[in-house]
């Protein structure tokens, strides 16, 4: 759908802004268009979970972006997995507050420091494993990421 | 943190702030509760001891109750009502802390407050030179700008979207922080009535006159859908383990004050939100069971259960049997034996894990599929009740009932239903509960509900034109149901009680 018009400016330059410069580890894949980008991250440190692999992100744009968060998940393809992590279910799904509406986003984030913010969660993570019930939770159908209600229970991650 | 939590959580912290040494205690919400409202006070004659006290207020009387007080405050502190009205949100209502701490750094609470020196100075647009927006990356020449004192500054048209995607989509009113990431400002008044549009700065309004009722302890909102009723309790959340506080909403919702969630005496809070979640996470398990359909034990032909009485005859091969159970009927008619009981199994059985594990499941599916039984006969006893009552209104002048005569139906219809969730309540509470003298009373008590809603129930289901007749009995019957009910919440409220 991608952002209102007034917002799609802000889009376009925040890609010009990451054409420029990005922080390492973090990588445009694809951003064609106004309603979907995917990002490829890396872990930098020698985090045995996470060394030498690439995880790809998906961000889907609403009409309100950026007043409202985008919709961000990681993406399973050939040769990129889904990151296990206790907040990462195995469909892509990620509890991150800062990623819901009336939570921790706030309209001066963008795609860039999503990013960060994930790559840092993985960064800090040493855990190889995935949230409580997460058999169950994928099995459910898939409802807008957004409108899940996660229980941010756990501040240290 | 669910809303469960939320409600606990905050009701007992400190109200105010976290940065306060000297918080009130407790007692000092008490006498907030009475005084504030005169009118639409119902004494209740005797209270059981499984009643809580409580009074209901509508939505225009919580809103005169704000008024008084800001009137009351007003004149003890020599400001305007607008300002107080500030004030004592910022307070949460606890008008004696105000005061007090007016008195003692008057300037001190009206900054807090946002109500600081530059109040006075409307909040105003502004255009400032070289200015980028870092929401929407406008940078035109003249573009209008708004910032509050925290000097971080969007461009109008973004300040305005945010404010109203937070107050219509959210339902925000005093917890709206500046947009700024981190920034803990939070958005006020004027800025609000600044920047968004007429009719959202109304429902903003709304919003803001809300919060008193879920700022205030012994207040909660009926959550009835469009129920603009308020319930005031004094329950507080430490005495949930031992009181279950069921309230009447003038509306007729029946609700829990301690949750929120419809009435589910005698179950405490803490176990039905336990139990609500094991039923979550055990459904794929127990699906099959609160299926509407089963086989009859006997001839094996499909039985579809289409009332709520669970004495089931197969209308193939007249086989008389209990739904729960399955078992003949013919032994439940007078002891209903032991149903709603779950025989522990001896413990040489349970010898390695899977047994274990086996005999868990099968512990919790007796107790939930008495607990969803309950709650589907409940859905069907109602259905069957509007049925009847359509057959009623036609048949009321070959039977010669005037409609009063046949209201006698509704309050069987309406006992039933409400048993019915008692019911459905105390299986989730047995499946907690640690077998003692106390547990073989609650049983003896729950199975003689059982069999007094039976009863009641079979007679629902018996042709219209035997319902005429059968009037007395009816009576009869949803009197002893009644007070089967309030034998077994008298005796749990009880024994709750002396659990502490
Ligand atoms: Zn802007
Ligand atoms: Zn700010
Ligand atoms: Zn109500
Ligand atoms: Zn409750």
């Amino acid at each position: 759908m991608g952002p209102v018009p007034t917002f799609s400016r802000r889009l376009k330059r925040e890609l010009l802004n990451m054409q420029k410069e990005l922080p390492a580890g973090i990588h445009i894949a694809t951003a064609d268009d106004l309603s979907t980008w995917e990002m490829d991250l890396e872990v930098l440190d020698q985090n045995p979970i996470y060394h030498g692999k690439t995880f790809r992100l998906r961000f889907k744009f609403g009409k309100n972006y950026p007043i409202e968060p985008p919709e961000v998940m990681f993406v399973r393809t050939a040769d990129r997995e889904i990151p296990m992590h206790p907040h990462v279910y195995s469909n892509g799904i990620i509890c991150l507050d800062l990623l819901s509406t009336g939570h921790g986003w706030s309209p001066v984030q963008n795609v860039e420091s999503v990013c960060v913010s994930i790559q840092s969660m993985l960064t800090g993570n040493t855990k190889n494993e995935r949230p409580e019930g997460d058999s169950q939770f994928v099995m459910t159908p898939m409802r807008s990421v957004r409108d899940i209600n996660f229980v941010y229970d756990d501040p240290t991650v | 943190m669910s809303s469960d939590d939320e409600l606990m959580s905050d009701q007992m912290s400190d109200a105010y702030g976290d940065d306060d040494e000297d918080s009130l205690g407790e007692l000092d919400y008490e006498e907030d509760g009475g005084e504030y409202i005169d009118e639409g006070k119902e004494e209740k004659p005797t209270k059981r001891s499984y009643e809580v006290e409580f009074k209901v207020y509508s939505d225009d009387q919580i809103r005169k109750s704000q008024q008084n007080q800001v009137e009351e405050v007003a004149s003890i502190l020599g400001l305007p009502g607008e300002q107080v009205a500030i004030l004592l949100r910022h307070f949460k209502w606890q008008k004696d802390r105000l005061i007090e701490k007016y008195m003692d750094s008057g300037e001190e609470v009206l900054e807090e407050a946002g109500l600081g020196p530059s109040y006075d100075t409307p909040p105003k647009l502004e255009t400032v030179q070289g200015f980028v927006c870092d929401i929407c990356c406008d940078d035109e020449v003249g573009l209008d700008t708004y910032a509050m004192r925290c000097n971080h500054r969007y461009c109008v048209n973004c300040y305005r979207q945010y404010l109203e995607s937070k107050i219509k989509d959210e339902g925000e009113a005093t917890r709206i922080q500046c947009p700024s990431e981190g920034c803990s400002m939070i958005v006020d008044s004027k800025t609000v009535d600044l920047l968004v549009p007429v009719e959202i700065d109304k429902r903003y309004k709304e919003l803001l006159n809300r919060t008193y009722v879920d700022d205030k302890p012994n207040l909660r909102w009926c959550p009835a859908p469009n129920c603009e009723y308020a319930v005031d309790c004094a329950i507080r959340p430490v005495q949930l383990h031992t009181i279950v506080p069921s309230v009447n909403c003038r509306c007729g919702h029946n609700f829990c004050f301690g949750c929120g969630f419809s009435e589910h005496q005698p179950c405490p809070c803490a176990l039905v939100k336990k139990w609500l979640k094991k039923c979550e996470d055990d459904s794929e398990t127990a699906n099959w069971i609160s299926a509407n359909t089963k086989e009859c034990p006997k001839c094996v032909s499909t039985i579809e259960k289409n009332g709520g009485c669970n004495h089931m005859t197969c209308r193939k091969c007249k086989h008389e049997f209990c739904w729960v159970c399955m078992g003949p009927w013919a032994e439940h008619g007078t002891s209903w034996y032991n149903c709603n009981r779950f025989e522990e199994k001896s413990g040489s059985e349970a010898r390695d894990q899977q047994a274990k594990s086996r005999a868990s499941l099968e512990r919790y599916l007796h107790y939930y599929n008495r607990y969803a039984n309950h709650d589907l006969s409940a859905k069907l006893d109602k259905d069957l009740y509007i049925k009847t009552e359509k057959k009623m209104t036609t048949l009321q002048s070959s039977s010669g009932m005037s409609w009063i005569e046949v209201q006698y139906l509704e309050a069987a219809s309406k006992v039933l239903q409400q048993c019915r969730q008692t019911l459905k309540w105390t299986y989730a509470f047995a499946f907690y509960l640690e077998r003692n003298n106390h547990t073989y009373i609650f049983e003896d008590n729950q199975k003689d509900l059982e069999m007094a809603v039976e009863h009641l129930s079979e007679l629902f289901e018996k042709p219209t034109d035997q319902l005429s007749t059968a009037k007395n009995d009816m009576l009869d019957k949803t009197a002893y149901v009644k007070s089967r009910r309030m034998i077994l919440l008298d005796y749990t409220a009880k024994s709750l009680a002396a659990e502490e």
